[in-house]
């Protein structure tokens, strides 16, 4: 088999190539920086798996519907099924390579997350990502001196080598020196989520610039779920960022209050007795949206965590206290702090199927870059444990698979290759942010939908900014076929849920257009 | 306020660096340096002093809230991170004097190959050659160690570190440490040996590293710690289980 080529090491793409490594298989692994500056070690609050250590009789068919709740039936159940049997498995997995999650008695502590009735969510401290990924590179690190892993960082995906949907390789070129080199080879794209569609908006990394996704959907690859954006209801403006304040900060008993005539209002606890502020994250913000909006409320929803106990406080969040400290010269443990609601995740994205394959052969995909595991809205812990669990059943998938033993030679042509516009880029944004954000109507979407169009029409566009137009055109037009509420798509025009649309839609990019479809969701294997 | 950026531009790794001014001004005494690079480069238009319009000037960054160690770079002589230096409080009489790191081979104005670090990770062999949980007892190092962002800002101030010595600096430290503390038995030996041939033996104990490091890495802990591990051999190195 020729080396597979994995493109992003966040935790997904390091996943992936530590089981390639383990079944001695070699890979590249791409990424335009190094694995310690992806995303991926921003996750704070922690990883989910049905540990049952908490004494509270939990167990992987509870993860299993919590997640498939939360996501509001659009998750693919098989896929999230194997997730969900394994998520132990992977948490063990990562304290066997040394993650120093908190424990007691020498065993695993699990907290409270939100759309999850049991505590279920592994976590060191706030800084679980950045924590998980330092063993994870650690362990990838053996088998790059084994020869195994070929780390190329500073590498950017140009293209996929594909023919007759099918994909023989990639296109990359060394962004230090700009040299262009095509590695032929199974593809896995681990390359994260859109944030770049949202500069100074997001929760997350710049260096997601959105491009890889906009270039694969350009090149006939489908994407799914692409209405679905998860508003984090818990962030603070910082410069040119929204900075998460993790869920953990509600799940270890931090509360969400408006003032309401003169009185603080803790409308998340009165509106959901059951789970109150621990709400999936699609309600939370929808609700502060509309609390906001009340004649009688005024000024900003607060996050009041000033009943956490020091032990919380140090050995649980002391480095969320201290980010508050540093960016709002505020304590939290002390005074509650204004919060509002930032985009923070990407439930759509490349259409795969259980065993992370896509619609081009050879090309398969995993992590935030994905769509199977997390329906209308993803639950806080799931994405870390999506990523890894991903990565590693797309390595398995692809071994299964075994690749190809002939390929076509591609050509080196010369192509546009200039960065898109910032100019071009906020546009794009500020149309997609006038009609996908927390509530939605049909008026704003078509507005949108042509202003998007007319802008196109109207500029001289690069390649890149091309490619940004049509998957911008895919997310509104998917936002504008759903014709209901589900998740984190809420219509006000359509405010009901309604089974018919039990549907995931799937964008595809052809001879030009952008066209999208309703299909149907697999069911539920009968289980064992 | 108007602040006076004097950026240390060079086109590519070849070509003659020099100096080009650019006066920024910004009413947010938040504005970080990064929101800086960024408002220059986005807009398209500045100029500096001389009226040229000032090109693309090249620097990384990821996360923007001083996670990931991406966007070190030389401010005002210290190494520091773009997104974490406020103007208000890193200028000199409003002076701001932006370079790249200089113990690594630029690519661009402010990018620098830190390839070395990696490689000089991979040479110490940084990982865990066997399972190993951590503990209630070995929890807090390896949380510690596990928090380095590998910014190279610790290296830029060693005054035993350059590209290619045989000791590696404090970026080494911290992962080491996580190896330390978890191994046993032969694995802690093999891991030892590396650590006091690449990192004990050419370390003068000046703590320089220590003030600069952005994580607030704890170096002397973490020292005291693997030294009595790897090089005493007492301590955690003989975990009771
Ligand atoms: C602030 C914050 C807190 C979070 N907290 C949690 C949490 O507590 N629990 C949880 O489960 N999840 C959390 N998440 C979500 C989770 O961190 C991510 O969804 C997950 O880490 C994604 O991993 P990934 O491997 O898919 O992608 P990433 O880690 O984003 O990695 C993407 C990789 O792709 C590469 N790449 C991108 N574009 C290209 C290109 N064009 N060419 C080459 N390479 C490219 C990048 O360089 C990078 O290496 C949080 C996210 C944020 C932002
Ligand atoms: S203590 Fe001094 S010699 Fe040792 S790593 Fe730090 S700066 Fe370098
Ligand atoms: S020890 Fe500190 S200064 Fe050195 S690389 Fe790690 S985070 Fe940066
Ligand atoms: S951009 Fe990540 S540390 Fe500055």
């Amino acid at each position: 088999m020729e080396s597979v080529n994995i493109i992003g090491a966040g935790l997904a793409g390091l996943s992936a190539a530590i089981t390639l490594a383990q079944n001695g298989i070699k890979c590249n692994l791409f990424s335009l920086q190094p694995s310690e500056r992806a995303q991926s070690v921003l996750a704070e609050g922690g990883i989910n798996g049905a540990l049952n250590t908490m004494g509270e009789d939990d167990c992987t068919e509870n993860h299993y519907n919590d997640t498939m709740k939360g996501g509001v039936y659009l998750a693919d159940p098989n896929a999230v099924d194997s997730l969900t049997q394994n998520a132990p498995d992977i948490i063990r997995m990562l304290q066997s390579i040394g993650v120093p999650f908190n424990t007691k008695d020498n065993e695993i502590v699990l907290r409270n997350f939100g759309g999850q009735k049991k505590k279920r969510t592994a976590y060191a401290r706030s800084s679980t990502g950045k924590i998980i990924m330092n063993a994870m590179i650690d362990e990838c690190r053996k088998y790059e001196k084994k020869g195994l892993v070929n780390r190329c960082s500073h590498h950017e995906l140009i293209k996929l080598l594909i023919k007759n949907k099918k994909c023989f390789g990639v296109r990359i070129k060394d962004t230090y020196t700009g040299v262009i080199n095509d590695y032929y080879g199974t593809v896995i794209a681990a390359c994260g989520g859109m944030n770049g569609f949202f500069p100074e908006m997001i929760t997350g990394t710049t260096q997601n610039s959105g491009e890889a996704a906009a270039l694969m959907f350009s090149q006939g690859v489908e994407f799914s779920n692409l209405e679905m954006l998860q508003f984090h209801p818990t962030t603070i403006g910082i410069p040119n960022k929204r900075c998460l304040v993790t869920e953990a900060a509600r799940g270890e008993g931090g509360r969400l209050f408006i003032e309401r005539n003169g009185e603080k209002w803790y409308f998340m606890e009165e509106k959901y007795p059951e789970l109150k502020n621990l709400m999936p994250r699609d309600v939370v913000s929808r609700e502060m949206f509309f609390v906001r909006r009340m004649e009688d409320c005024s000024g900003e929803v607060y996050l009041d965590m000033t009943g956490l106990s020091e032990d919380v406080w140090q050995n649980k969040l002391s480095d969320l206290r201290e980010e508050i400290i540093h960016y709002l010269g505020k304590d939290p443990k002390v005074l509650p702090i204004p919060v509002h609601e930032g985009i923070h995740y990407f439930m759509g994205g490349i259409n795969t199927d259980e065993r992370h394959s896509t619609n081009i052969k050879y090309l398969y995909a995993a992590g935030e870059c994905t769509s199977q595991y997390h329906g209308a809205n993803r639950l806080g812990g799931n994405s870390m444990l999506g990523a890894i669990y991903g990565g590693k059943r797309a390595a398995l998938s692809v071994i299964e698979d075994n690749g190809f033993n002939e390929h076509p030679v591609f050509d080196m042509e010369i192509c546009d290759d200039t960065p898109a516009r910032y100019s071009v880029i906020i546009k794009i944004r500020d149309i997609l942010l006038s009609s996908m954000g927390i509530v939605r109507n049909e008026q704003t979407l078509a507005n949108a939908h042509s202003e998007l169009s007319n802008f196109a029409a109207g500029e001289k566009l690069s390649e890149r900014e091309k490619r940004r137009v049509s998957l911008a055109i895919a997310m509104i037009t998917s936002a504008e076929q759903r014709k209901e509420s589900r998740g984190a798509h809420y219509r006000e025009d359509y405010p009901e849920t309604d089974d018919k649309y039990k549907k995931i839609i799937v964008s595809a990019f052809k001879d030009g257009e952008v066209l999208t479809e309703f299909r149907q969701i697999p069911q539920r294997r009968v289980q064992k | 306020m108007k602040y006076r950026l004097e950026i240390m531009r060079q086109k590519d790794s070849t070509s003659e660096p020099y100096l080009q001014c650019i006066d920024y001004e910004t009413d947010d005494c938040n504005t970080a340096v990064s929101t800086a690079l960024s408002q220059i480069n986005n807009n398209g238009n500045y100029k500096d002093i001389n009226g040229n319009i000032v090109s693309h000037i090249s620097w990384e960054c990821s996360c923007l809230q001083k996670k990931c160690g991406a966007c070190a770079m030389v401010i005002n002589s210290k190494p520091r991170l773009a997104c974490d230096t406020k103007l208000s409080e890193c200028n000199i009489n409003g002076v701001v004097k932006i370079e790249p790191l200089k113990k690594f081979p630029v690519v661009s104005d402010l990018t620098v190959d830190r390839s070395i670090m990696f490689e000089n990770l991979k040479a110490i062999n940084a990982w865990l050659s066997s399972e190993y949980r951590s503990d209630d007892k070995t929890n807090n190092t390896a949380y510690i160690s596990s928090r380095c962002l590998q910014c190279g800002c610790c290296l830029e101030v060693c005054p035993n570190f350059y590209a290619g010595s045989e000791f590696f600096g404090t970026s080494v430290l911290a992962p080491m440490s996580r190896v330390i503390t978890l191994s046993e038995n032969e694995d802690l030996k093999a891991a030892s040996k590396l650590y006091k041939k690449n990192y004990y033996s050419g370390c003068g104990k000046s703590l320089a590293c220590k003030d600069v490091c952005p994580a607030k890495i704890d170096v002397d802990d973490l020292l005291v710690n693997s030294n009595a591990a790897a090089v005493w051999r007492i301590g955690f190195g003989k975990k009771k289980r």
